[in-house]
């Protein structure tokens, strides 16, 4: 039901055709009879393979783009097409599947299931999929084995050290081969040594060529990307390409 | 997201809060366990009841004197007048006026004192025909039944109730010895085998003699020919209508009585002392049900108030698996699973626990209990069916969660 929905976008290949488009968006939260305005107007484009860091202080509305970009919430007005597809048009089941197939999350607190060994915990998305059985079982593998886990496939969360938790959330985001990687302050809570690896991990990943978004407030963890877009207020204030420190032969932090 | 999944991670889900699911499945448990008890006691009881009647005999119908209307309007209620005669009993055994009653037994009674020796009891004496036993579905222990001969001879002998019988003599080996009843001297020529006893008098404690006897020697009088009760057996089950209908009209004729309103006599089947004492019994059935019925439902509120706090506790989990792509239906039947789980999980359990007691219950309490498999496949049907509408509104609060409140909560 949902892939008849998805209208087929062809693109030659290398074209710079955006896989984000936000055009005008606008967010509002309504508390009572208090509006606040989350969102006042971002235009924002994301091409094929772009790493690009969205960076503000907090309060700026980088987390609201967050939920956007993630189809956790829909704008008030604007639109936003996801690889040529507008999901604001899209039912909560339509939605669920979009982020389903496009979106690999990374978040601040991992979220993973305690209960779960890392490799069940990694084939969850392929679960809502309907991949099958032996197939999930064989890609979560190849995932972990592809962020250094290999072997620790059958450790629980809690048997791990954060660092290796959140390379477990990386494995899980990339197991459905989405659209985007969409990293929300996904160093927030490691260490400088957990933080490089994760950084480490994510650099591999865009030089495959993944789309990555990354969510952060620190300028350290931004720097890394290629394109730094400075939201305030609801507000983009700044979109400006970006190299990287350490390939300038400095260090980062 | 298909239904294998779906179990799975239902039960990881069960299985990682074994105590409070177990405690969960505990009030289901005793509801369902309940039920299948009380409604086994209840049929239990009826059969009881139904098998104590059938003991008169099989198809019977016994007829009754009184139930008259006299010219004043006085009517007389059932058992009372002496409207009956012998007479009456043997136009009734007339094979082609009645020809669907297959036998007919002729009773007239009364409470006498019987003494053997220096023991005396008193129980009540029957006169009875030749037909008692095949019309009363009666056998004998020891010695012989009253003969034709016998009902002819107007002769002294008597048959024992294997009570009367041990009262008397201490044992039941005891044909050939002689009771003294009103100053006559009987000789005991059998003793009936035991029957139990029916809800209105004990079928062990009788004297019977021969009818003739009974009504030229210990009642006489101008209650001589009349009798007390003729039990009536018909052909077949399915030829208790028409032998009731014969033996009603033949009646009615033989005593001059136009309309079947003013009959002297009443005319009840088995079938109706059965309906009416298990009537009582299936009220109180439905009551006792009902009150199992009641632990059931609070074992479903139970359900659904560990499905609400496994929800709220689980709100992160939820967030989490929608971010990754469930949609609201596959929240939802995660947890309609996990509680139709719970529910069938108790179900399974109470009924074995029913099947249990059921068995071992009976020697204690002394009544039989009577499990019916519609009983153990509804308990169980009910059980899941409590599971899942409890589990309904968790399940729908879990699936409308939005997913970025959902993985907010700490």
């Amino acid at each position: 039901m949902a892939e008849a929905s998805v209208m087929p976008v062809f693109r030659a290949p290398g074209s710079s055709e955006p896989v984000i488009q936000l055009t005008a968006a606008r967010k509002t939260y309504k508390t009572g009879s208090i509006e606040f305005e989350a969102l006042r107007g971002i235009d924002l484009d994301i091409n094929a393979g772009e790493y690009v860091a969205v960076v503000g202080p907090s309060g700026s509305g980088k987390s609201t783009v967050m939920n956007i970009l993630g189809c956790l919430d829909t704008l008030t007005s604007g639109s936003y097409l996801l690889a040529g597809e507008n999901v604001e048009d899209l039912d909560e089941i339509d939605l669920a599947d979009v982020r389903n197939k496009r979106i690999g999350f990374v978040f601040q607190q991992f979220h993973l299931l305690p209960s779960l060994s890392a490799w069940r915990n990694v084939e969850l998305p392929m679960v809502y999929a309907g991949v099958h059985r032996d197939e999930r079982r064989r890609r979560a593998v190849a995932a972990l084995e592809r962020v250094g886990l290999g072997d620790r496939i059958d450790n629980k969360p809690g048997q791990l050290s954060g660092g290796q938790q959140q390379r477990v959330a990386v494995a899980r985001a990339l197991v459905t081969e989405p659209t985007m990687i969409l990293a929300d302050e996904p160093t927030g809570n490691l260490d400088s040594q957990s933080t490089e690896d994760v950084l480490a991990l994510l650099d591999e990943l865009h030089e495959s060529g993944r789309t990555i978004v990354l969510i952060t407030h620190e300028t350290d963890v931004a720097q890394r990307s290629r394109r730094i877009v400075h939201v305030r207020d609801g507000q983009v204030t700044s979109d400006e390409p970006n190299t990287p420190t350490h390939l300038m032969g400095g260090h980062a932090a | 997201m298909n239904w294998m999944e779906t179990a799975r991670t239902s039960w990881s889900a069960i299985g990682s809060h074994k105590m409070r699911s177990a405690l969960t499945v505990l009030g289901i448990l005793i509801g369902i366990a309940a039920v299948i008890l009380t409604v086994g006691l209840g049929l239990g009881t009826q059969k009881d009841v139904s098998s104590q009647i059938s003991s008169l005999g099989s198809n019977l119908l016994i007829v009754s004197p009184g139930s008259s209307t006299s010219s004043t309007g006085v009517r007389g209620g059932f058992g009372t007048g002496s409207t009956l005669t012998e007479a009456d009993a043997t136009a009734l055994s007339s094979k082609v006026n009645a020809p669907d009653i297959a036998g007919v037994d002729a009773e007239k009674s009364s409470s006498q004192e019987l003494t053997a020796g220096s023991t005396n009891w008193t129980t009540t004496v029957v006169g009875v025909t030749p037909s008692y036993t095949s019309v009363r579905n009666r056998t004998l222990s020891e010695g012989t039944f009253i003969t034709a001969k016998d009902q002819a001879d107007e002769a002294s002998v008597v048959v024992l109730g294997s009570e009367t019988a041990t009262e008397l003599f201490g044992s039941t080996r005891v044909v050939g010895q002689s009771v003294t009843i009103d100053s006559q001297t009987f000789q005991v020529i059998g003793v009936l085998a035991s029957s139990g006893s029916n809800s209105t008098s004990n079928l062990d404690d009788t004297a019977l003699v021969p009818l003739s006897t009974m009504a030229s020697n210990l009642v006489g009088g101008s209650q001589a020919n009349s009798v007390s009760t003729v039990y009536l057996q018909a052909k077949s089950a399915d030829a208790l209508p028409a032998a009731y209908q014969e033996a009603k009209a033949l009646l009615l004729n033989r005593h001059n009585i136009a309309s079947a309103d003013d009959a002297d006599f009443t005319i009840s089947s088995q079938d109706a002392l059965v309906g009416a004492a298990t009537s009582v019994y299936k009220t109180l059935t439905i009551l006792l049900t009902g009150i199992a019925a009641l632990s059931l439902l609070v074992g479903g509120i139970g359900v659904m108030n560990i499905m609400l706090v496994s929800v709220s506790e689980r709100t992160r989990e939820i967030g989490l698996r929608k971010a990754l792509g469930a949609p609201p239906g596959a929240i939802r039947n995660q947890f309609l699973v996990e509680a139709g789980t719970l529910g069938l999980t108790g179900g399974i359990i109470g009924a074995a626990l029913g099947i249990v007691a059921a068995l071992v219950l009976p020697g204690v309490i002394g009544s039989s209990i009577e499990v019916s498999g519609l009983a153990i496949g509804l308990s169980l049907i009910v059980s899941i069916g409590i599971g899942i509408i409890f589990g309904v509104y968790p399940a729908t609060r879990a699936a409308r969660l939005a997913p970025i409140d959902a993985l907010r909560t700490e």
